[in-house]
Order: C-alpha cells, then structure tokens, then sequence
C-alpha cells in the first residue's frame, strides 16, 4: 500500500513539475484571491489584519478545489483513468498517492500564501509552533477529503460545478478550525489554539480512514 | 381502485396515511392555536414549539433513512434498487424539513433573541446539514449509467449523515444559544396540554413524513419505470388513440415497426397493471 502510493504520489507531483499548471496557474490565482480580498475591504490594514486568518484559509479551500480537480483531471485524459484501476495498485495506496501529492501542493500554495499575508496585510507571523501544527493538520484534512469527494465527482459531465458543492460545505469546520487556531497563534482571540488543533487532527484521521476504506469502490464506478 | 394503479402514486397505505396526517395536523393546530394557554415569558410564540422540534426531529430521521437505506444498498447481499429510490426519497423529503426547520428557527429567533440569524453551533451545523443534502441531491441528479450514479449517491449519503448526530449533540458539546434537548428540559415546567400537543405535532409530522417520502419513492419508480418503458409506453397510446378511429387489422400498418411494438406494449401494459 504505501510503495504504491508513493509511486502515485511521485507520478502526480511529476506531472504538475512537467506541466507546471500548479505553479503557473494556481498559484497566481492563489495571489489574486488574496488581492481581491484586500480590494473588497479596502486598505485599511486593521481590517485586514483581523481578519487575516479567515481570508487564508478561504483561499486555501479555494487552491483546494483547484487542486482537487486538477488531481482528477489529469486521469481523465486518455483513458488514464482506466490505466489507473487496471493497474492493479492497491486503491488504498492510489488514495494515499493522490491524497500526498494535493497535500504537498498545498502546503507549497500555504507558504506563498502565508508570504502573501505578510506583504499584502502586514500581518506579524506569530506562534510558529501553533501555526505549523494547524496547517499540517488542516492540509492533510483537506487533502483527504478533497480526493474521497474529487473521486466520486470524476467522471461526471457536471463535476467542475458539482465539486464545489460537495466539497465547500464538507470543509467548513476546517475552515472554522484552522481559522480560530491561527487567530489564537496571531493573538487576535484569546482561545486556546490547540484545541481547534485536535478538532482539525481528528477531522484529518477520519478522511484519511473513509477514503481508505472507499476509495476502491468509487474509483471503480468512476 | 385498478385504474389508480397506472395514474398516480397513491394507494390505499397512502390514502389512510394521508388521511391521519391530516386530520392530526389538523388536531395540532387547533391545540396549538386555540386550546394551548401563551407562555408567561415567549406569549403567544410558545405555539412554535409545536411546529419547529418536530420538523427538526424529522428531518433527522430523514437523514438517518438516507444514511440507512444507502447502507443497505451498499452492502451486497442487500443491494436493490428500492433502497436507493428510499434514500433518495428520505434525503429530499429531509431537505424540505431541514428548510422549515431553518426558516421556523428563524422565525422564532427574531423576537427572543432579537436576530434572525446567530453563529450558534446548532444553528450553523443545520444549516451546513441541509447544504450538504443540497448537494447530494445535485448528485443524484447527474445522470450517466444508474448503477454507478446510486453506489455514488449512497457512500455521500452515509458520509453527509454523519452530520446528523453532531448537530443533535452540539447543544451539550458547546455553549449554545439554543436550548438543549427541549423534551427532556422542558418536562417539568410545560403545561400538560402543551406537552400532549407537542408529542401529537411529532405524529403528525412524522405522519407527513412518511406519506411524502412513499409517494416521492413511487414517483421514482414510475420515473425509471418511463425510461425503461417509455417508448414502448407512448407506442402503445398511439395505437390506442388510432384504434377507435381506423379499426384497421395490425398487419397493414407499417411494416416491422407496428407488430414489434405490440408485443412490448402489451407486456408493458400489463406489467403496468400490477401494483
């Protein structure tokens, strides 16, 4: 299982290097979410800065969406997808491997973002410990999740508007989550970080359980 | 009774089941609205308990139906297609309740609370449930092969609903504006006639309940019923409106395509028949 989804993991993030749609695409789209949030509430810099956390991680679940059907999309094409559940891998491991490589784009689209709040908000990073213990539980939430829903969208002639759906609402708590843990770290609320840590760790286990669990039944009626 | 077999969705289960919703739904507003004293504190805005804990827990149930059926049909040996057209009955009947329970939430949350909406963990994980069914409702919509389509349709269903039990207890894991388990909390202090009218407002919407979702299940069955049979179906109705006029013998209509149809709208038609 876990030789197969490294080899899955290796021949997605191959394919983002060699096509560069994460870099060139997404992550600019990542930049403008966070300049058109600083449009809409204007340049006042105490606004922003509040609500710093918030806007960060809305716009990671917007990088996820993208990621997620990139993810899916990529075995769309040219029967790969077929190649996939003919391969014989196990499909645990192709969950996994898809799981990894959406994981690892997002944490390289979290740190441009995280840049992205310091120069375009002025926000002070603080509490590293708290910061990077959030988004490491939050990626592997998302990442999860996004794959066990971008598999049962795949192959669907309304998945790029379906997803979302799906998706959007699923997220919420680590929205909710990771948005109250980096205000504690930020000192921007008085709440215990750690806390919403834990919700975010078991949020994270749970997906990564189900799509181990389901992941071969999906990908077979995919 | 025959007849109604091929133009409707009801029979006689339904018929009585109709008639007991509505005449206890009919019980609970006039016990609602007339019997019932007003509440020394809310006033007259004490009758919405009669509507909204109910249309909560049904939703709830419906929810759980989905989850339930969608199991079902993802187990194999339990496999079959009334477990999907249940679930996907339950989960748009629950959607409906889900609405009502939001939109009478709200309603009650204006005057005692002064806002019509509050970010309350209750509140927001309602409102996130019936998003989420929203959705798997889109899903169920997708078209493409059925078999792949239900298999989809039950893992959301049984994911989504795990929702529900959170949300049932959100008012005891997190300080919550709305009050927690209104039976249990509410037993010593309501009005005697208040509490038998609560208890006949969960019948009688439970009664609705499960009169919507037998028909919505039947309507889906007709539906995959019209696509199966569907072009034998409407042969059949040409011929049947040709008959009366031109009693021609059946061999000298179109060639092929008449003798065909007649044999598959005649087992359709009498496949029809059954209940």
């Amino acid at each position: 299982m876990w030789r197969d989804a490294v080899l899955i993991a290796g021949k997605d993030l191959k394919i983002e290097l060699r096509s560069r749609v994460a870099t060139n695409q997404v992550a600019p789209f990542a930049i403008i979410v966070l300049v058109l949030f600083g449009f809409a509430l204007d340049p006042d810099r105490t606004i922003l800065q509040t609500a710093a956390p918030g806007l960060f991680w809305v716009a990671v679940l917007f990088c996820t969406l993208l990621a997620v059907q990139r993810s899916f999309a990529v075995e769309a094409a040219d029967g790969a997808g077929d190649g996939l559940r003919m391969s014989g891998l196990d499909p645990a491991g192709i969950f996994l491997g898809k799981a990894a490589a959406i994981a690892l784009e997002l944490i390289g689209l979290e740190a441009l973002l995280a840049l992205g709040i310091v120069f375009l908000y002025g926000v002070a990073l603080t509490g590293a410990a708290l910061l990077f213990a959030t988004a490491a539980a939050a990626t592997v939430g998302l990442a999860a999740c996004g794959t066990v829903y971008g598999v049962l969208a795949a192959g669907l002639r309304v998945r790029e508007t379906l997803l979302p759906l799906l998706i959007l609402p699923v997220v919420a708590p680590v929205l909710i989550g990771a948005t109250q843990a980096w205000e504690a770290a930020l000192g921007t609320s008085t709440d215990n970080g750690w806390k919403w840590v834990t919700l975010l760790g078991v949020f994270g286990v749970v997906y990564v359980t189900l799509g181990v669990l389901a992941f071969g039944t999906l990908l077979e009626e995919a | 009774m025959t007849v109604t077999h091929n133009k409707g969705t009801g029979n006689r289960t339904t018929r009585v089941l109709g008639i007991l919703a509505l005449v206890s739904m009919a019980a609970v507003i006039w016990l609602g609205l007339v019997v019932t004293p007003p509440d020394v504190n809310m006033g007259t805005l004490v009758r919405l308990i009669y509507v909204h804990p109910a249309v909560a827990t049904m939703a709830y149930v419906a929810f759980g139906v989905t989850a339930l059926a969608s199991l079902l049909y993802l187990f194999p040996r339990t496999r079959s297609w009334r477990w999907d057209r249940l679930a996907g009955a339950s989960a748009e009947v629950g959607v409906v309740f889900c609405a009502l329970t939001l939109a009478t939430g709200s309603i009650w949350g204006r005057p005692t609370w002064n806002v019509w909406w509050t970010w309350d963990a209750r509140l927001t994980l309602t409102a996130l449930l019936c998003a989420l069914f929203i959705g798997y409702l889109a899903l169920r919509r997708t078209g493409g092969a059925a078999e792949p389509r239900a298999i989809r349709c039950a893992v959301a269903g049984v994911l989504f609903s795990v929702v529900v039990p959170i949300d049932h207890y959100a008012t005891q894991w997190w300080r919550t504006l709305h009050p927690g388990d209104t039976l249990d909390s509410l037993h010593p202090l309501i009005h005697g006639i208040q509490l038998w009218t609560m208890l006949l407002s969960f019948v009688a919407f439970g009664l609705v309940y499960a009169w919507l979702v037998l028909h919505r299940t039947r309507l889906e069955q007709l539906e995959s019923r019209l696509e199966n049979e569907g072009l034998a179906l409407a042969l059949a109705a040409r011929r049947a409106e040709a008959a009366p006029r031109a009693p021609v013998p059946v061999h000298n209509g179109p060639p092929g395509a008449v003798p065909v149809a007649v044999g598959s709208a005649e087992s359709a038609a009498t496949d029809g028949g059954q209940p």
